[in-house]
């Protein structure tokens, strides 16, 4: 048994979703080779190598692989298939895109979203935006999975270094380019694998009281900002910061919900969080169902108290 | 250009699913039916493309039982021009679901095929890439934003942390994301008239196409409830267990 894993690192480092990748591999028993796509990598790939839990990494670098089209990394990843019992990568946008079409291409069904590792073949993964869990078990001769970040810790740097081996590339398929992109650059940690987060909804009012009271709590507390897709719709928010079913689903050690109703598309991607604390100024709040502590009072006072206090 | 359309029928956003108290799957034999919310957004773009003069036609398909003629309907009624329902009460997985598609793409030849991102009972967002594969066509996933133009697509993705923009050359398949567009509300004239539209049922007996699926569900259960929390009563023992418990 060994299993193949699709790393995702951004300029200077691997993505902490992929260690959590990593670390469900380990669960999945026997190798972890770890592939490393991408337009001058060797310095990610000798990051990847000193993983806990590597046993190999492999370099596919070449300047057709500079921006992860799927298009061109699924074939690649079919070339190395066959030698796989397992094919994983973390279910992010890079591995949600591109997985299924590798998946296609070597005629299996995979598993998506993939929250807990029963033994090699059977998985637990969410229904119904987590709503209900569902235990599947798959009979494919390669097994490939998504595995959502939230549910497993990302696998630390070890003392020991993994070989790593250039593989041969297949080249541009000529079906998509790509043009540019808008990335958000923030001193602030990353939504998806912050410590603490804090969440801001509708009733904050608009985009300049969202950013008076959320900002300066934030930066006290070293979180990230959330919004809920209401906010995010009213322009209070850019759409990445957005958390829930169709966002970003997270799990942090505190999530902090400000004026947050607790629609169930949004618990969808915040329940799995250690703690939650709702502040609202509405007492029947769905959000206090949720939470481990909850406070009613006005946001525009509550909050400001806060933030001189820390 | 011909633009075609994938849909499903799914349990209606707004209900509450429970799992069987045998743990075979979901509790959903008497719940509310509607369009995938995502797809909804599919069919309102290729309309949106027919309005503005680069779509020609716009045809929408669905697979499931005789009773998925009501969301074919609704895309009907939100403007597409004619509707196929694949017709089978098994219920097929991503793979397949894909290749059924792929043989209604070779009989109708569109330029554009469009899906919603995910449906929203399994969550899975698999099938738009799958199709996408089948046909070796470029796919545009998570869009929020599409321009057809000299042969080509450019769509701008909702991606972690922003968003990026491909071109893909045509045919190509688009899977939507919300806030690709806000679907229109359905007039009651456009209803009746949809109820004339053309709607052909094929058996997918006859598509050949090789529905099994090696994924099988072994159990569906709720999940743990949170055990109750505490309110509080001020602002000062809010601040004393973020110092204590969440340390900070």
């Amino acid at each position: 048994m060994s299993t193949l894993l699709i790393a995702e690192f951004d300029q200077n480092n691997l993505k902490p979703a992929s260690r959590s990748a990593i670390t469900a591999a380990g669960q999945i028993g026997g190798d972890v080779d770890v592939l490393v796509i991408g337009n001058n990598v060797a310095a990610i790939a000798q990051q990847v190598a000193k993983v806990k839990g590597v046993t190999r990494v492999l370099v596919a670098d070449d300047a057709v692989y500079t921006k992860p089209l799927a298009e061109n990394f699924a074939p690649l990843i079919q070339s190395l298939a066959s030698k796989y019992s397992h094919i994983v990568a973390a279910a992010s946008s890079f591995g949600k895109n591109l997985l299924p079409r590798v998946a296609a291409l070597l005629d299996v069904d995979m598993v998506s979203e993939v929250t807990k590792i029963i033994d090699a073949s059977t998985y637990v993964r969410p229904l119904y935006a987590g709503n209900l869990n569902a235990t599947v078990k798959t009979t494919e001769a390669i097994k490939l999975l998504t595995i959502r970040p939230t549910g497993f810790v990302a696998a630390q740097d070890g003392n020991e270094q993994a070989p790593i081996e250039s593989i041969a590339t297949t080249g541009d398929k000529g079906l998509s380019r790509f043009m540019g992109e808008q990335i958000q650059t923030s001193e602030r940690p990353e939504l998806a694998t912050a410590r603490i987060i804090v969440t801001g909804g509708r009733s904050l009012g608009s985009a300049e009281k969202f950013d008076a009271l959320m900002t300066p709590l934030a930066n006290k507390l070293n979180a990230a900002i959330g919004a809920t897709r209401a906010a995010v719709d009213a322009g209070f928010a850019p759409n990445e910061w957005q958390v829930g079913q169709t966002g970003t689903v997270v799990a942090p050690d505190v999530y902090i919900a400000i004026g947050v109703s607790g629609a169930a598309q949004h618990i969808a991607g915040m329940k799995e969080s250690r703690m939650i604390i709702a502040i609202n100024q509405d007492p029947d709040a769905q959000i206090f169902q949720w939470s481990d502590y909850g406070l009613v009072g006005d946001l525009f006072e509550v909050l400001p108290k806060i933030s001189s206090a820390l | 250009m011909k633009v075609l359309v994938g849909i499903k029928r799914v349990v209606d956003h707004n209900v509450r699913v429970r799992a069987k108290a045998d743990g075979s799957g979901a509790d959903i034999a008497s719940a509310k039916m509607s369009i995938n919310p995502f797809d909804e957004h599919a069919v309102e773009e290729a309309v949106r493309l027919k309005e503005a003069g680069v779509a020609s036609e716009v045809v929408v398909v669905t697979l499931g039982a005789a009773n998925s003629q009501d969301v074919l309907r609704h895309a009907l009624a939100l403007g597409a021009d004619r509707a196929i329902l694949v017709e089978t009460t098994e219920h097929l997985g991503s793979l397949a679901t894909a290749k059924t598609l792929r043989e209604i793409a070779k009989r109708e030849s569109p330029q554009l095929i469009l899906l919603g991102k995910q449906a929203i009972d399994d969550d899975a967002a698999e099938v738009g890439q799958m199709l996408a594969a089948l046909l070796n066509l470029g796919q545009g996933t998570f869009a929020s934003k599409l321009i057809v133009a000299d042969g080509k697509v450019s769509v701008a993705r909702e991606i972690d942390g922003g968003q990026e923009t491909l071109e893909l050359n045509l045919p190509a398949v688009i899977t939507a994301d919300l806030r690709l567009n806000d679907p229109r509300y359905i007039k009651l004239p456009n209803l009746m008239l949809a109820k004339k539209k053309p709607l052909e049922t094929i058996p997918l007996g006859d598509l050949d196409i090789n529905t099994a699926t090696k994924v099988s569900t072994i159990n569906v259960a709720e999940p743990p409830v949170r055990a109750p929390g505490k309110m509080l009563n001020t602002v000062d023992e809010l601040i004393e267990i973020l110092r204590a418990q969440a340390k900070v």
